[in-house]
């Protein structure tokens, strides 16, 4: 027996012992490319499987049915990523049985929606904080203003998280993503689904103090839905409800600001004092009043 | 957004006024001594017909504000209806409808608009393709799609037209819908645009409400819709058949041409993918004539354009401006001047991260339009200019959009999955000068390898901004490797590996 088995460890033992030295094999991407900073498979977790039971509440049947008309009727599934979202406000996170029951809505076979599901980045599968602050960092926010990089600093700073998790007590995710289109108004880091433009480091430290303050005075647990979870949350896109105010228009002379309990909070858009996109040192165009119809076509055309 | 059509060759051979290099000294010296500097002309390998004349105009910018297409671009109105017809908006759109499509196409025609989200095809031609013969025996719906996907590093103008001038583009969508003969509008919005995306929709309702879109859009006897779809974050959806394959529910991962979006498109349908701004200039061009939005710009490159200025300026912004402004003149009016003066300039990426970096040296008398950026070899792409002044480390920059470009790529075609990982990996090293030189030589390669191998353009768009690097920065790329190569005992060896790796018994390819 020995003499069968001592050949095998005189021929392992040097073989593991190489095997064991640091790696010396090269990095060869071969895998499909995780779009997300989450993991690309499902993976059944107490918060996430599908025995967990998801329903659409009333409010959102009714919304499923307002989207379902603007696609072809033989094209239901053209449907659903509005309903992955819709069901992603009402539930804080597109869970596997929010997936589920798109597909059963929609009659298509449940693959298909995990395969939108994993596609786009916004859709979060794993539960997200509160607050969910994506910052961009792609190359204008990283050289616009003072930067991406302070910026980034001073919210790890802050709240002692890194890109991709969560603070413990479950206010506050934390994404560095792609550009967001604000580019003019660089650096920039959305909340949820407000812009909030033009940072500097103290800014961004004093809008997540105004965050924990809103939190904590109106008794926003976190782990719960984002400021989007409301009810009626997803009505604005779909019905042109600006939430918040009544009427606000763009022009945010009427800053929307959501406030509770005392707490405000300061309005989306840039924080440097600026409106919109204009320059900040004031306007080198159109100051003067606006053409109506008199500048139009003289040839009789029309 | 991204796209790689450009105009087909008998329309460059149609327009003998271009002023040619190539042409004899005489007619050369014909020439009024006011003609722009000859860089700005480009030989074209074909024969052209008479004596280049010498062009009207050579001098652009300075559009007056009586010109300004996007009067609410600083939000000096509401986006409401009302405010919008005050301005001109929706006014006379009943007539311009019952025109009927051969006449708006040949205003549009007439007017040399081309396309805005990057690729600048000319969009009268492009609309024309939908009334293919026997188009109206088809009993099929037909779609407009409008890319509101804005994504591209840099832009930001179809935000600031969506949440400021919705019903600009909501009659845009109306106008061209009948210039195609479209039954409906869908407007793909990108998911992180929520509140663009709300005050669209109430402009659309507003609309419906008055009558001006919906059955008998304006009392015209014609039936339009518009519906929004809002992405939810996927670059690659700004690419035109990947933008259809998602509005159908599907991921979004570009379809192979043939069959063109005009033939098989949404639904099956014919459909025309087109960018915002394109479509919300078209009532304008309408209301105010071909002839007056023709004036402004260089041959070929008429209009006025959205510019997105970002980066070490002092006052970034977004402006309207002609067609062929000069960069330099762009960003001393509009923008307070580059950070530190114009001498502290150390590059500039003209048209959004896509297209190929500018030196300063070139910048000077760089003019904005289509033309004269490719001849620079660059492009005018969406007009996003990113200025990096002498503190900007180059590298990095292009580095962070080589990420920006792995994380986006969809993962249909190998060359883009793959080449878009190797490079993010390269430029990482070179950031710090971890490499060989000539591994700036098998960059280079390995972008040309990519470029056209893909099924969309997101192949070129990746490639584009690191063979700009390479060719205006490669000293720079040099210098980073001697650095490391005197801070850590000699250079890199390809792939990373420390100069003598080889001695510490570690594994590496030979021949390095």
């Amino acid at each position: 027996m020995a003499s069968k088995v001592l050949p095998f460890v005189a021929w392992s033992l040097p073989r593991s012992a190489r095997l064991a030295q640091p790696s010396q094999c090269r990095k060869i991407s071969l895998t499909a490319r995780a779009a997300s900073d989450a993991l690309q498979v499902h993976r059944d977790a107490p918060n996430n499987n599908p025995q967990i039971p998801f329903e659409f509440n009333a409010i959102s049947k009714k919304l499923i049915d307002e989207i379902l008309k603007r696609y072809p009727p033989q094209y239901k599934k053209a449907a659903v990523m509005p309903l992955l979202d819709l069901g992603q406000r009402q539930h804080g996170f597109t869970s596997i049985s929010v997936m589920n029951e798109v597909g059963r809505i929609l009659e298509m076979p449940p693959m298909r929606v995990y395969e939108v599901a994993t596609f786009y980045t916004l859709y979060n599968r794993a539960p997200v904080g509160r607050f969910h602050l994506q910052a961009c960092t792609t190359t204008p926010c990283q050289l616009g203003g003072c930067g991406s990089d302070a910026i980034m600093k001073a919210i790890e700073d802050h709240l002692g998280i890194h890109p991709g998790e969560t603070t413990k007590d479950g206010l506050f995710t934390f994404s560095e993503v792609e550009c967001l289109g604000a580019c003019v108004n660089a650096p920039m880091v959305q909340i949820n689904d407000d812009y909030y433009e033009d940072l500097t480091p103290e800014s961004t430290v004093s809008l997540l103090k105004a965050l924990q303050a809103t939190a904590e005075a109106t008794g926003a647990a976190g782990g719960s839905a984002g400021l989007g979870g409301h009810s009626t949350a997803g009505m604005g896109s779909t019905q042109g409800h600006e939430r918040g105010q009544g009427k606000a228009s763009v022009e945010q002379h009427t800053p929307r600001t959501y406030g509770g309990k005392g707490v405000k909070m300061p309005a989306p858009g840039p924080m440097s004092g600026r409106k919109t996109c204009e320059p900040l040192s004031g306007l080198t165009c159109l100051k003067e009043e606006p053409w109506g119809k008199e500048k139009l076509r003289t040839d009789g055309a029309l | 957004m991204i796209s790689r059509a450009s105009p087909p060759p008998q329309l460059l051979n149609a327009l003998p006024q271009r002023i040619l290099p190539t042409t004899s000294a005489a007619s050369r010296s014909s020439r009024t001594p006011a003609s722009p500097p000859r860089r700005q002309g480009r030989g074209l390998a074909t024969v052209q017909d008479g004596n280049p004349q010498p062009p009207k105009r050579t001098k652009f910018g300075g559009l007056k504000d009586q010109d300004r297409i996007f009067q609410n671009l600083y939000g000096h109105h509401g986006a409401d209806l009302k405010s919008a017809q005050k301005y001109g908006d929706w006014y006379k759109t009943k007539e311009i409808i019952l025109k009927g499509h051969d006449w708006i196409i040949s205003e549009i025609k007439a007017s040399g608009l081309r396309g805005r989200g990057g690729a600048g095809f000319p969009s009268g031609m492009k609309w024309s393709f939908m009334n293919f013969k026997d188009w109206d025996k088809d009993t099929k719906p037909r779609y407009l799609v409008v890319n509101a996907d804005e994504g591209e590093p840099g832009t930001c103008k179809d935000r600031e037209i969506m949440r400021k001038d919705p019903h600009k583009l909501v009659e845009g969508c109306l106008v061209a819908g009948r210039a195609m003969n479209c039954s409906a509008a869908y407007i793909y919005i990108r998911g992180e645009f929520y509140h663009e995306a709300t005050v669209l929709q109430r402009a659309i309702q507003e609309a419906y409400k008055e009558g001006l879109i919906g059955k008998n859009a304006c009392g015209s006897g014609y039936d339009f819709d518009i519906y929004i779809h809002r992405g939810m974050g996927a670059y690659v959806c700004g690419e035109e058949t990947s933008l259809i394959e998602s509005l159908e529910g599907k991921p979004g991962k570009p379809r192979l041409k043939p069959p063109f979006p005009a033939s098989v498109g949404l639904f099956g349908c014919p459909s025309t993918v087109a960018n915002v701004e394109t479509i919300a200039v078209a009532p304008t061009i309408c209301r105010r004539g071909a002839n007056w939005f023709n004036q402004f710009g260089r041959e070929r490159n008429s209009g006025t354009k959205l510019y997105c200025i970002s980066g070490h300026v002092n006052n970034p912004c977004t402006v309207e401006e002609e067609m062929s402004i000069p960069l330099k003149e762009l960003i001393e009016k509009h923008c307070g001047g580059v950070r530190g003066g114009w001498d502290n300039l150390k590059a500039i990426i003209p048209g959004g991260s896509s297209t190929p970096i500018l030196p300063a040296s070139m910048c000077k008398d760089q003019l904005m339009d289509f033309d004269a950026l490719k001849d620079s070899q660059s492009g005018l792409g969406t007009a996003a200019v990113i200025v990096m002044d002498k503190s900007t480390d180059v590298v990095r920059a292009i580095s962070r959009l080589a990420s920006f470009y792995k994380h986006e790529s969809c993962g249909q075609c190998t060359p883009c999955r793959e080449g878009s990982k190797w490079t993010e990996q390269i430029m990482q090293r070179f950031e710090k000068g971890q490499a060989r030189e000539r591994e700036i030589d098998m960059l280079q390669e390995l972008t040309k390898q990519v470029e056209g191998h893909t099924i969309c353009a997101l192949g070129e768009a990746f490639a584009w901004p690191l063979q700009g690097l390479i060719r205006h920065f490669r000293p720079e790329l040099q210098a980073r490797v001697k650095g490391w190569a005197e801070k850590n005992g000699g250079e890199a060896r390809a792939g990373g590996w420390a100069h003598d790796a080889q001695k510490q018994g570690l594994l590496i390819s030979p021949g390095q």
